[in-house]
């Protein structure tokens, strides 16, 4: 670990301001990712701007029937939410998917939707990894590419996002709020990750010095007919190898709204709009399930180790289907 | 009787609570901090290392590295420790070569941690890399004959009758290769040493080790010490599972810095380091099976093959399990090991037989499968009486009742045979079974006993205590010899300034350490009764030790209405403060020599497997166990069910990952590193069945750190082809394999 600066930022504009003028500060909440990175010497921050002190610990209803979640609200208080757990149990169910009990007391919301990949490659700082060092290259192409990504990869990266919660916020189709230093400003969720291309070390959209404030949910939740499923190499505590978020609003045993969001397979939860129009106004059975797992992995790419996940891909979407509609979570 | 008790562990409380101190907790005056700088390319050769800016740092007391490393010992031999396999053993800092990915190159060492580990970041080691092979098929053409030196390595038997004229004819074969990768120990601690460097010059070692000795000597040896400027206290590892039987480099590193720098010193490895240590070896195996319709075996084939390093020939017992197990006229065994750019492998819980037993309890199996007979049915029929490769007799093998009471308990009988023939739901369940075996061993061991007037007794033997309950399962033999309560013994360990004791390893503490403990109190009650014969009117006149007990902290006659003498009153008729004696247990070989001692087991997994996204959830387990005499069934079950969730991991999840390019091991980490956690562990029924042995050594112990992992990977990847109908024959059995 690097010697480094702190400052406990008293408000937003503080933390703004501080992030404003010191290029390679950072913001910190949880810790829970960033520590890590910075003990292995994957990132190296001049500065930690604790932001633990600013008041966005609050989860509020909207005048329009959404839900603004602070981004310092607590993976745990999140998931157990009574507001999210009644209208966006799609969300909840994400959330105690991933990580440890312990880890998701921590663990914020802004941090979540910032942690970075698990990849082994980008975990090494002895090793070449675009993402981590510009231009040095990407072992995981040739190497052990079990984790990695089948959808939307370039030459440069096959690293995936390992966030649950944020599948299910793809899904949702959130807004995440962001403060900078020329003020504030919303990005759709779908924008806010970006995909590796020529520029695998930018994971999101963010510009410098912007920090997460909220993320909201529109009043949408399909609280009756949501999974999220999780495919893993053990019961708990694995990141995903593939998950998918299902959700559905059926109305008179009709696909009358979907949303389809996976995890596990590229460099940002993945949502494919197209897969959805293929459920809306269709009866669902497994049939057309089988369908739109095809079609979401019509351009997939294995790369050896992980060839497996596109046929995973196409039995989760069916299964996560199948329980949407059911209701239920998980088996 | 306070052998046989549950007894809770007698150091259980000083754990919880943090009193006990492990390696990396011991403190000094003016300690300092070093951290190791490792090498990310697997063979090649150091061109420089450039330490200037970590130098530059204030506080930074000195960066070693082959360059400034003082020279020490020349000769292999002063290397060797006493678990060393054949060949030379690493020498880190020694010269500019690269051995192995993750090899040490340098030493950072600084006033704090924090700044060691800031500094050890700023080191700069440019390097050569040269070719390098990593891949066990293609080396398995230079399998050989391990070189010689591994203490408890045995060559695999000659071959009985004519295994392969047999097997091609014999009317039901298989024949198949099973595998599993490189697999790393990670025990919860990981592997420190602090050396205090006393006002007289002598170093006080607190080393993360199996054998307080080994580590001892070694720094003896290599740094040209005698025992006397030596110590070594260990009273606690955090586990071991033989990844501290060999001293490991962070013990020469420390002991290095604290030599030229004339300050104690201490060195952690990180978690990422702990996958630069050794391993459960890379292993290949072929084994072909031929029986008779009715299941009699009629040729058995073993043949396998580990990787090693391409420094020493680390070697285990993989195949010889298969010539004593099964009663087969026919079998040939074969082992060789191959040599790949890593690190040596190492000793890991049940050393060879999880390896070999993975194999040969899979191919039964098989075979079963091909007969369509009950697998446990095929297992009786061809149940060995005798030590077929020896030609001696079992000393005990209750491996019988294993397969009874562990089948009663699972219900074994509702089984139906055909694979996929039973559900739950969407779910396929399997039940599968395999046979596990170990060998009873025993080993010198020495202890030393004081019992004072006040009744209170302390023993003493420099073992260890890894976590299986030394310190407890030896309080109560020593309270129950001399008659008192437990909490009235205080038995310590882990310290070469006590009487040596084997190494902590092989599952033979009890055995070995317990019979020195033995005689030791053996010595004391000899003493006792001959000085309370000296009382007046004494009951104990012309009696032996057969005719007396020592019970409630007292002396009686075994028979009669006598009253019992008190110690306290026989050590003060004789005017004694204390009493103290010392005894050396030996194994009693030319009895020994004339059996062969095993420890057994049975283990009975039912999985459920979804079959649509590949994953296997183990969902309940028996294991039936014949090890002898049971000291402790409390601290015994907890070794079974460590074994257990060990074979769990084996059969469904870890994998030390191989990056072939780069010769390295990639997932070193806990988070990608997967062992399994509470919701892959299911309800495990560990039963421990009779047997007597008064062979294996006077306790009749046969040890159980390591038989409840044998098996279970076989027995996990049974029930998954009775499930599925799929034979996975390359661990570890992740969701990818069963799509
Ligand atoms: C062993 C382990 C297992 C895990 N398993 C899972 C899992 O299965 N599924 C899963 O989804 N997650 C998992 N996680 C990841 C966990 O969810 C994240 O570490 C956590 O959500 C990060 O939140 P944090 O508040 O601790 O972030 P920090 O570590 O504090 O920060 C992470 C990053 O976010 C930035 N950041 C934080 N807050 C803001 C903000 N408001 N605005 C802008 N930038 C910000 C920081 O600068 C930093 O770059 C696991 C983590 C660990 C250690």
């Amino acid at each position: 670990m690097n010697p480094f600066g702190y400052t406990r930022a008293g408000d937003v504009a503080e933390a703004v301001r501080t992030a404003a003028s010191d290029g390679a500060a950072q913001f910190i909440a949880g810790g829970t990712n960033l520590v890590d990175l910075m003990k292995e010497r994957i990132t190296a921050p001049s500065r930690l701007i604790d932001i633990t002190r600013l008041p966005l610990r609050a989860v509020e209803s909207l005048p329009d029937g959404g839900l603004k979640i602070g981004a310092l609200v607590s993976n745990h208080d999140l998931a157990y939410h009574p507001e999210v757990v009644a209208r966006y149990p799609l969300l909840s169910q994400a959330i105690l998917a991933g990580a440890s009990p312990q880890l998701r007391n921590m663990a914020s919301t802004g941090g979540n939707l910032l942690q970075r990949t698990r990849c082994y490659y980008f975990y090494d700082a002895a090793l070449p990894c675009n993402k981590r060092a510009p231009g040095s290259g990407c072992p995981a192409l040739a190497g052990v590419n079990r984790i990695h990504a089948i959808l939307g990869a370039s030459e440069q990266c096959i690293a995936v996002h390992p966030s649950d919660m944020c599948v299910a916020l793809a899904a949702l189709a959130a807004t995440v709020h962001v403060t900078g230093p020329a003020g504030s400003r919303t990005i759709e969720f779908a924008a806010f990750h970006r995909l590796p291309g020529d520029t695998p070390e930018r994971d999101t959209n963010l510009q410098p010095g912007e920090l997460v404030t909220a993320v909201e949910l529109p009043r949408q939740g399909f609280a009756a007919h949501a999974s999220y499923l999780k495919v893993r190499d053990r019961h708990s505590y694995a990141f995903a190898l593939v998950s998918v978020a299902a959700a559905l609003e059926l109305e008179d045993g009709k696909i009358a709204e979907a949303r389809l969001a996976l995890g596990g397979v590229a460099h940002k939860p993945w949502r494919d709009p197209t897969a959805e129009d293929l459920l809306r106004g269709r009866s669902p059975d497994d049939a057309l399930f089988a369908r739109v797992g095809e079609h979401l992995v019509r351009d997939a790419r294995g790369r050896g180790h992980n060839d497996f996940k596109i046929a995973l891909v196409r039995r989760a979407v069916v299964r996560a289907l199948q329980q949407a509609v059911a209701g239920g979570s998980q088996a | 009787m306070t052998t046989g008790k549950p007894h809770d562990r007698v150091d259980g409380r000083a754990k919880v609570t943090g009193q006990a101190r492990y390696a990396g907790e011991f403190s000094a005056p003016d300690l300092v901090h070093g951290v190791v700088v490792t090498t990310a390319i697997a063979r090649g050769k150091i061109v420089r290392i450039d330490a200037a800016e970590a130098l530059a740092l204030p506080g930074v007391l000195q960066v070693f590295t082959h360059e400034n490393a003082p020279r020490l010992a020349w000769r292999d031999r002063s290397w060797r420790d006493m678990v060393a396999p054949g060949g030379s053993p690493l020498r880190p800092l020694h010269d500019a070569e690269i051995q192995f990915s993750g090899q040490p190159v340098a030493l950072v060492v600084a006033e704090s941690f924090e700044l060691a580990r800031h500094a050890a970041g700023l080191v700069v080691v440019v390097v050569e890399a040269a070719p390098h092979q990593t891949r066990l098929a293609e080396v398995e053409a230079e399998a050989h004959e391990p070189a010689r030196g591994k203490k408890g390595y045995t060559p695999p038997p000659k071959p009985r009758g004519r295994a392969d004229e047999a097997l091609a004819a014999a009317p039901v074969r298989v024949e198949a290769t099973y595998e599993h990768p490189a697999l790393h120990h990670n025990p919860m601690e990981p592997h420190a040493t602090t050396v205090v460097v006393e006002a007289d010059g002598n170093l006080t070692i607190h080393d993360k080790t199996q054998g307080v000795g080994n580590s001892r000597d070694y720094v003896c040896k290599v740094f040209g010490l005698s025992t006397d400027q030596v110590r070594v206290v260990t009273p606690f590892v955090g586990g071991g599972f033989g990844s501290g039987l060999r001293p490991q480099y962070q013990l020469f590193l420390a002991v290095l810095a604290a030599r030229e720098l004339r300050r104690s010193v201490r060195v952690v490895l990180t978690r990422q380091q702990m996958f630069t240590l050794g391993y459960r070896p890379w292993t290949r195996q072929r084994v072909a099976l031929g029986a008779e319709r009715d299941g009699s075996l009629r040729a058995l084939v073993h043949e396998a093959v580990g990787n090693t390093s391409r420094f020493e020939d680390y070697c285990e017992n993989v195949v010889p399990w298969s010539g004593v197990l099964y009663e087969c006229p026919n079998t040939r065994l074969e082992y060789g090991v191959a040599p790949l750019d890593l690190y040596t492998p190492i000793d890991a819980r049940a050393p060879g037989a999880v390896t070999g037993l993975w194999a040969l309890e899979s191919a039964i199996d098989e075979l079963a499968d091909a007969l369509d007979l009950d697998p446990l049915a095929l297992r009786l029929r061809n149940y060995a009486e005798e030590d077929q490769d020896h030609r001696r007799p079992f000393s005990s093998k209750a491996l019988r009742d294993c397969y009874r009471e562990g089948a009663a308990r699972f219900g074994w009988h509702r089984r139906s045979r055909a694979p996929r023939s039973m559900r739950a739901g969407p779910l396929q369940i399997g039940w599968g079974m395999a046979t596990g075996i170990w060998e009873a061993q025993q080993a010198p061991s020495q202890a030393k006993a004081l019992l004072t007037a006040d009744g209170r007794l302390h023993v003493a033997s420099a073992s260890g205590e890894i976590g299986p309950g030394t310190y407890t399962i030896m309080s109560q033999i020593a309270a129950e010899q001399l008659g008192l309560p437990i909490a009235a013994v205080r038995f310590e360990l882990g310290d070469t300034a006590l009487p040596p004791a084997m190494i902590q390893g092989g599952s033979a503490t009890a055995s070995s350490v317990g019979s020195a403990v033995l005689a030791v109190c053996k010595a004391l009650q000899h003493s006792l009764l001959k000085l309370a014969q000296t009382m007046p009117d004494s009951p104990f006149a012309g009696r032996g030790l057969d005719d007396v007990v020592f019970l409630d902290r007292g002396l009686r006659l075994r028979s009669g209405t006598a009253d019992a003498v008190p110690i306290a009153a026989i050590m003060r008729h004789a005017g004694l403060g204390s009493l103290a004696e010392q005894a050396t247990a030996i194994p009693d070989m030319a009895r020994q020599s004339r059996y062969t001692s095993n420890a057994h087991s049975a283990v009975f997994v039912e999985v459920a497997v979804d079959e649509a996204l590949g994953t296997v959830t183990v969902k309940r387990v028996v294991s039936a166990v014949a090890g002898g005499r049971i000291l402790n069934p409390k601290t015994a079950r907890s070794q079974i069910l460590g074994g257990v969730v060990w074979g769990i991991g084996m059969a469904l999840e870890e994998h030390s990952m191989l990056d072939h390019g780069l010769g390295r091991f990639v997932n070193h980490n806990l988070g990608e590193y997967h062992v399994p956690v509470h919701a892959d562990v299911p309800e495990i029924d560990v039963l421990f069945v009779e047997e007597r042995d008064d062979v294996v050594n006077p306790l009749g112990v046969k040890g159980l750190g390591e038989i409840g992992i044998v098996g279970v990977a076989a027995a996990i990847a049974n029930a998954v082809f009775h499930a599925t109908g799929r034979r996975i024959r390359e661990l570890p059995i992740t969701l990818d394999k069963l799509l």
